[in-house]
């Protein structure tokens, strides 16, 4: 017995060391590669996606807006005189893998622009290896990943602008309607509780009474009780923010339960009813739920661009299997090879710091407006649009497409309708 | 006090929905002891069947989900051969390996449900789904009452089953004593594979009703591994109206949690309240053996 | 025995020295990250072994432990601002007494409802600290490293480093259990935990023992995690992943003996992590499925037990 074990043990040892020897040779290995980049070859641009787990809804459309912008400028050319390509890694939606990816781009890759991944939580981690880098990247919906890390070569290609202006607009709309008193849903996961943070801060400078507050965990099935209990404080505004299979299951439960006459204004935050599918099988359950949105189908939102680009998108989509209509994420993963288009083209050079000297001072055209930054590398103004759903009706994705089902009520130059209240009389 | 109320009502129908997507399990791994982690994954599978069935025909999801029934009966059957084949027969500690197993084939369904359907959440449409129905001040989702019922349905039924029939019997005895089974003439894995076949083809309805009571997304069944499984064991293995009741204590407590301290701490009561049962009576409430 | 222990610590002492030497030579940071995560599960998958290999105790909440370990970090970083070295030790301590509060457990529950009692586990305290808002809650917290120290000169560099030494940590514990009475002791135990008993094996001691151990080294792994991703969430934290690819591993190695979790480790990892760089799609997951699956079907005894029966069938034929 003893005997086995010791030859068992001797021959590990030896594997032990094979293996760290190896490790140094695939190593030393990739440096190599890189001395194959000529003048001539492609512009690489890196990034991470989540194409698999719970924020693969996001990131799969996502980058196929990105994959469209690359089709596009190289068929103008390309930039520099030079293709361009993307090297995609899929980070299956979580923090802990993006740091690797990210060092395999920059270090081994030698990618020449990054782009960061759909989302807030596996962007976190690249944020402080990009910043030490001196490396600019566009974000790519993230909420507020730079407020604390504070690095100059950040753009974020979301509308969001400020980090209150997001509650502030949404309670102002509710508090004209006459609004006194507001109650807060939030999902216990990350967007959502970063949301309801602000909403919070913003309900106690403007001393809204917050009569209801509570967060509920992932996947929870029923939401009847929740909405009971928040019918029960009888809230005039109902701020909820919350993740793609919740959005779903609380707007049943509220047509299954009712929220009272008192509510004048409902949604805010609710994650997922920008989603083709989610919107399809809600149906006329989406009536008078006024929800934020990134872009939509009404005339105010048709810039240069725009209208080329949702044809070539709607082709792609349905081989891609991804979401057909594609509003929320997909025109800004074009806007983001926009910006760095333009920046490119400005300064002649793939140098990052002048990219980001231009990004940060100018104002650039993109198929989803204007878009200027502040110092934070976040919007200067937020674009975030409140909607309110209006006469829609069940199984048909296609009513979508056409203006009038979703009306734009902030901000003010893109507006395109009035608030119908209060919330009940708007769901008939 | 109407809200205690209303969470007593919510939360008994909310169990009913959890004990009818575990008592396939309360079948495979609590008579045939068969470590069924992808016991969810077969569930989200079946509620894609439904949803295809539904979206292309326009069929009633309930009906859908009772024409894949005979389907996932033979999926059953051929995972318990297979399973058989490899870790009963050859009698080793299967244990580990019997999870790993199954882990292994619930990834697997859940990549083959992403490659065909796409990553984004489904639902299905039918008349009680979004209604509810009025009593003085309370209203109840029609959905939930579908879920009463045909957790009511699938207990009877599988209890009738297993106490009336030949075969039902014979389960049973599988279960407690495969050797006797032998000496009395019957194949013991003729009958587990049959038991298998029965508690995957239950799914075939639960997975109905899963995507009748919410929406569902291809890694879904992640959350659900801890849900079934912690229903099964607190109610002890292979009582089927133990488990149904289980389910229902499990979905009481969940909703007076919601209710009176807050949602984000009802995942914690639920699984203290297993790990309560799991120390004071490790058979469980209403267990077979010790 | 002893020729075998030398060359042991020489082997360990190499592998050190090995690592310590890349973080001198190599200017790329790739290998680092990568192999932080690489070095990270064999250490896990190790830790695990001395609990699911040698007692066949099944514990399903890796992930608890991991996340607990990650927290404790980012508690002590924000409280106190703790060097590295204290948020390890003070991890490994809390893991103790969680390993501990498990060993309590085994005294009324085996096999698979020991299990589930660990997936329970895992629930409660992800629901815990999703709620302590403290450390972020569930909206996830960013930290920021301290300035590395010498003779480093990038602190992932220095992470890596640290879980290499982490490794040699729990492979020489897990190798010293499985050669002492311990082990035997576990062995006994988990093939027939009553005739143990009877026979004077002191059952209770041993799994409490084993528990500690690897509850202890668990949450200690974790704990640089905080520092590696400068960025906590629970849904990361926890993830299901840590416990389900654990278990993967140890048993594609095998957990007859201590080797088998570290090749099984680094087969899987590195796996990933090439695949995560090639193919980097759905199919990602699919690999690990299909190889779950034909492991434990083909391989029953991991990669160690096909290459015995390789060398033993080598040998027979030379004879």
């Amino acid at each position: 017995m003893t005997k086995k074990v010791t030859e068992a043990g001797s021959i590990s040892r030896r594997r032990l060391l094979t293996t760290a020897s190896a490790g140094a040779a695939l190593a030393a290995s990739p440096l190599g590669i890189n001395l194959l980049q000529a003048q001539g070859a492609p512009i690489r641009i890196g990034m991470s996606m989540p194409q698999t787990g719970g924020l693969a809804g996001g990131g799969k459309p996502s980058l196929l807006g990105i994959e469209i912008w690359r089709d596009d400028v190289n068929a103008k050319g390309g930039l520099l005189g030079r293709k361009v390509e993307l090297v995609v890694y899929d980070d299956k939606s979580s923090a802990s893998e993006t740091p690797a990816i990210y060092s395999k781009l920059i270090d081994v890759d030698k990618v020449d622009l990054l782009f960061a991944p759909y989302a807030t939580v596996p962007t976190a981690p690249i944020m402080p290896l990009v910043k030490q880098r001196g490396l600019l990247l566009i974000g790519n919906f993230s909420f507020q990943v730079n407020s604390k890390v504070g690095h100059d070569m950040w753009f974020n290609n979301a509308p969001w602008g400020p980090a209150d202006s997001w509650a502030a607009s949404f309670l102002d709309i509710g508090q004209k309607a006459g609004g006194k008193s507001m109650a807060l849903l939030s999902a216990d996961q990350e967007f959502a509780q970063n949301l309801a943070k602000t909403a919070r801060e913003v309900a106690g400078k403007r001393s809204l009474p917050v009569v209801f507050d509570q967060s509920y965990p992932p996947n929870t099935v029923e939401f009847s009780s929740i909405i009971r209990g928040l019918k029960a404080t009888k809230p005039d505004i109902v701020y909820v923010a919350s993740y793609p299979p919740d959005s779903a299951g609380i707007l049943r439960a509220v047509n299954e339960i009712g929220i009272g006459g008192s509510v004048k204004l409902f949604g805010g935050g609710m994650v997922g009813l920008q989603f083709g599918s989610v919107m399809e099988s809600m149906g006329s359950l989406l009536n008078g739920v006024v929800n934020y949105n990134s872009w939509l189908p009404e005339k105010s939102m048709y810039f240069d661009g725009t209208k080329a680009f949702f044809e070539k998108y709607t082709k792609r989509a349905v081989e891609a299997k991804v979401d057909p209509l594609g509003y929320y994420l997909a025109p800004f993963g074009y806007a983001s090879g926009q910006l760095v288009e333009q920046a490119i083209k400005a300064t002649n050079s793939l140098d990052q710091k002048g990219l980001a000297k231009y990004l940060r001072e100018n104002t650039h055209q993109t198929i989803v407006g204007p878009i200027a930054f502040s110092p934070d590398g976040e919007r200067k103004e937020t674009a975030v649009l409140q909607a309110q759903f209006r006469g829609v009706t069940d199984k048909n994705i296609e009513q979508f497409r056409s203006s009038g089902k979703q009306v734009i009520l902030f901000p003010d130059n893109l507006k395109s309708g009035e608030l119908v209240a209060p919330f009940e009389a708007a769901r008939t | 006090m109407d809200l205690l109320l209303d969470a007593v009502v919510t939360g008994v129908l909310l169990g009913c929905f959890y004990g009818a997507v575990s008592l396939g399990l309360s079948v495979s791994f609590g008579l045939l002891d068969v470590p069924h982690v992808a016991h969810p994954a077969f569930l989200v599978l079946a509620s894609y069947g439904v949803f295809i069935i539904n979206e292309q025909y326009g069929i009633d999801p309930l009906i859908a989900g009772l024409l894949i029934t005979p389907l996932f009966f033979v999926f059953g059957l051929i995972a318990y051969r297979l399973y058989y084949e490899t870790f009963e027969k050859r009698g080793s500690d299967a244990g580990v390996r019997g999870i790993a197993f199954f882990f292994g084939v619930a990834f697997i369904i859940e990549v083959l449900i992403i490659i065909q359907f796409g990553v984004d959440q489904r639902a299905v449409t039918a008349d009680y789904i979004g209604k509810s129905w009025r009593i003085a001040d309370t209203r109840i989702p029609y959905r939930m009452l579908v879920a009463f019922a045909v957790a009511a349905a699938l207990t009877i039924v599988l209890t009738l089953y297993l106490s009336r029939t030949f075969m039902g019997r014979a389960i049973r005895a599988v279960a407690q004593d495969q050797e006797a089974l032998r000496l009395m003439g019957a194949n013991p894995i003729r009958v587990k594979q049959w038991a298998f076949g029965i508690a995957t083809a239950v799914l075939g309805i639960a997975g109905a009703l899963l995507i009748i009571v919410a929406p569902v997304d291809p890694t879904l069944d992640r959350a659900y591994i801890g849900r079934t499984f912690c229903v099964v064991v607190m109610a002890g293995l292979g009582s089927m109206s133990g488990t149904l009741v289980a389910a229902i204590i499990l979905g009481v407590a969940e909703t007076i949690v919601t209710t009176m301290v807050g949602a984000s701490w009802a995942p914690a009561i639920s699984f203290a309240m297993l790990l309560g049962v799991l120390a004071v009576r490790p058979q469980g409430l209403f267990g077979r053996r010790s | 025995m002893k020729r075998s222990g030398a060359a042991f610590w020489i082997g360990a002492a190499a592998f050190l020295a090995v690592a310590f030497v890349m973080t001198k030579v190599i200017g790329n940071q790739y290998p680092f990250f990568a192999g932080y995560v690489i070095l990270q599960f064999i250490a896990l998958a190790v830790a695990w072994s001395i609990l699911g290999g040698y007692a066949g105790y099944v514990n399903f909440g890796t992930s608890a432990f991991y996340g607990v370990g990650v927290y404790a970090s980012v508690f002590l970083v924000k409280a106190f601002g703790a060097p590295l070295p204290v948020q390890i030790l003070t991890a490994a301590a809390i893991g103790a007494l969680m390993g501990f509060a498990l060993g309590l457990l085994t005294l009324r529950m085996q096999g698979i409802f020991f299990s589930i009692a660990t997936i329970a586990l895992t629930i409660i305290i992800e629901t815990v600290v999703t709620n302590w808002r403290y450390v972020g809650g569930a909206a996830g917290i960013q930290i920021q490293r301290p300035p590395v120290t010498a003779p480093f000169d990038n602190y992932v560099q220095l992470l890596f480093f640290i879980q290499a030494v982490l490794v040699v940590l729990a492979v020489a514990i897990s190798r010293y259990i499985q050669n002492s009475w311990i082990g035997r002791g576990l062995q006994a135990l988990k093939d027939d935990e009553l005739a143990a008993e009877c026979s004077g094996v002191p059952t209770l001691r041993l799994k409490l023992l084993a528990c500690v151990i690897s509850g202890a080294l668990l949450c200690a792994v974790g704990a640089p995690g905080a520092m590696y991703l400068q960025y906590a969430d629970p849904s990361s934290a926890f993830n299901l992943n840590y416990s389900v690819s654990t278990l993967a591993m140890s048993l594609i190695g095998g957990t007859a003996h201590w080797i088998g979790p570290v090749i099984g480790a680094i087969v899987l990892s590195t796996t990933q992590q090439l695949l995560t760089v090639t193919i980097s799609s759905e199919v990602n997951v699919l690999v690990l499925g299909v190889m779950l699956v034909l492991f434990v079907v083909g391989a029953p005894e991991g990669i160690i037990g096909l290459a015995r029966r390789i060398f033993h069938r080598s040998n027979e034929g030379r004879e």
